[in-house]
């Protein structure tokens, strides 16, 4: 059953006099429990894609369907996980993992017992009471996580959330990342610029061109799960990617764009 | 292995190197008042040494003596006293008002472009003028009466108060919106959960700036326009050519300002400094 369907989805951006298409026309089916990633060089309109099934970004042509309903805005069903953890600093661990479940107008004690479960899973329960600016990049992000997961979503959108930690901390959510995925089967979309980091976690991958926000590819990468980000198959599925990625960067090195 | 190390476990350790850390910075406390103290007296002392020494007329340098004995008297005799709270009452009244005005006020002018674009532009344009030229304003709008005083207290602290939070609310990032856009804050929540926490730490710079302001207002208009607050009681040393009073109300101004600097700015400051670190 398809999750969120694109139907010709354009979102032109307006910018030095010209007209540069973020999205172009884009036609994609997402099935319910698919993990999808995203990948292409920067200013492909990867982000764009994103926030536009969020509910952030307007869209000028086209349609989106989450559940067979057109979106209206941004929806708790669909939570973004944004690069920066975008934690509120004047509350704390806990109290920000239940800034959702507030909105939702649950009561305090019961929404502090659920966000304190969410915090067990992501393994900081020593910290709930914490102040954001305690905690490190890795810890930042995993409260970001728990404070998406808290409202259950259906959709969990990810915004290169892995990108500012170092490789050791990277490594450690992948996996749960993946522990996750494979345990509640919600439906994931991630971006990213890392080419092995989307063989490592996604079903699927699409391919951006570097200009006119296209989708150039798509991969479907049916490895073994878990999976690890060194293992052989993902890296020479990777170097696959890489190549046809490799196309675009220099088509823009090249100055080749074309604007319509 | 060393019989006394042995017996100790991990959380012992902990909580030892936890008391002996609390101690040194006790310490340093105390090593740090005990510096402000020693200077503060060898400067009264040498206050002391000067007009001693004659140097100046005793009419015109009064010793710090003179000075104690006469913020005792006056406090004795309840005028000192009386002028305080007259001082107090006029600055807190003016002071709410302006932060009721100018917080919301400034969170408007951050969030929709035209209340920015015409109130912004006007309060920013007022500020450029000293509140202390409102007074022959208003004295002539309000007569000669605390709503006068008053006035010239709410030009001073209402402008800076509102201009501090609008800079505020603008330079919240702009990604907290988007994540609790997306975690279902609507936009009421999205100002009561959001914008006004976010803003915290600019309308606390913004209420000690006004609160400055205020003072600083409140003080000139007392000073030309006589009352019956401490700026009046400077005004009055002068008159009767007496320096011990002027100094002990200056003594006073500076207390009065030290102490809510220090024991409710600070206590604020410090709420923010907790939660934002930095």
């Amino acid at each position: 059953m398809p999750r969120i369907e694109l139907k010709n989805v354009s979102k032109i951006y307006f910018s030095n006099s010209v007209f540069v298409y973020a999205l172009k026309d884009i036609t994609l089916t997402i099935e319910d429990s698919d993990f999808l990633c995203i990948v292409g060089p920067s200013g492909c309109g990867k982000t764009t894609l994103l926030n536009v099934i969020a509910g952030l970004t307007n869209i000028e042509r086209g349609e989106i369907l989450v559940d067979d309903m057109p979106i209206k805005g941004p929806g708790t069903d669909r939570v973004v996980m944004f690069q920066e953890p975008a934690l509120f600093p004047w509350l704390n661990v806990v109290q920000n993992v239940a800034f959702g479940l507030r909105m939702a107008g649950l009561l305090k004690e019961e929404s502090f017992e659920r966000a304190r479960a969410l915090l067990r899973l992501v393994k900081l329960s020593k910290f709930e009471k914490a102040w954001i600016h305690q905690l490190s990049g890795g810890m930042k992000q995993r409260v970001a996580l728990a404070r998406a997961l808290a409202l259950d979503p259906g959709v969990l959108l990810m915004d290169e959330p892995f990108a500012a930690l170092d490789a050791q901390t990277r490594d450690m959510l992948h996996e749960e990342l993946e522990m996750l995925w494979l345990e509640t089967g919600k439906t994931i979309i991630f971006v990213t610029h890392n080419v092995r980091e989307a063989v490592r976690l996604g079903n699927r991958v699409i391919l951006m061109t570097a200009r006119g926000g296209l989708i150039k590819k798509e991969y479907n990468i049916s490895l073994p799960r878990p999976r690890h980000i060194e293992d052989k198959d993902v890296i020479e599925f990777a170097r696959i990617i890489r190549d046809d990625l490799r196309e675009e960067v220099l088509k823009v090195a090249e100055g080749g764009e074309q604007f319509e | 292995m060393l019989k006394g190390v042995s017996s100790l476990n991990s959380d012992d350790i902990v909580n030892k190197v936890k008391l002996e850390q609390k101690a040194d910075k006790k310490k340093e406390k105390i090593y740090r008042l005990l510096i402000r103290f020693i200077f503060l007296s060898s400067l009264i002392f040498i206050w002391h040494l000067v007009v001693n020494t004659n140097i100046f007329e005793q009419v015109l340098f009064p010793s710090p003596k003179e000075v104690v004995l006469t913020l005792w008297a006056g406090f004795y005799d309840g005028s000192f006293y009386i002028a305080v709270i007259a001082s107090l009452k006029r600055l807190l009244i003016g002071y709410v008002i302006s932060l009721i005005i100018g917080i919301p006020l400034g969170l408007g002018m951050g969030r929709v472009n035209w209340l920015n674009d015409t109130i912004g532009m006007f309060v920013l344009g007022l500020q450029a003028l000293p509140s202390i030229c409102w007074l022959p304003l208003a004295v002539l709008w309000f007569g000669l009466n605390e709503m006068a005083i008053q006035f010239v207290v709410i030009m001073g602290s209402l402008l800076s108060i509102t201009l501090s939070v609008r800079d505020g609310v603008k330079s919240i990032p702009p990604i907290y919106l988007k994540a609790a856009q997306v975690l279902g804050a609507t936009k009421i929540k999205l100002y009561t959960h959001v914008l006004i926490p976010a803003s915290l730490p600019s309308v606390i710079t913004g209420a000690k700036l006004g609160w400055t302001f205020a003072w600083r207002a409140l003080m000139a208009a007392e000073l030309i326009y006589i009352s019956n607050g401490i700026g009046s009681i400077l005004a009055m040393g002068r008159e009767l050519h007496d320096m011990a009073i002027m100094v002990s109300a200056m003594v006073i101004i500076i207390i009065i300002g030290l102490f809510f600097d220090k024991l409710v700015f600070s206590t604020l400051e410090e709420y923010v400094h907790v939660r934002w670190g930095g």
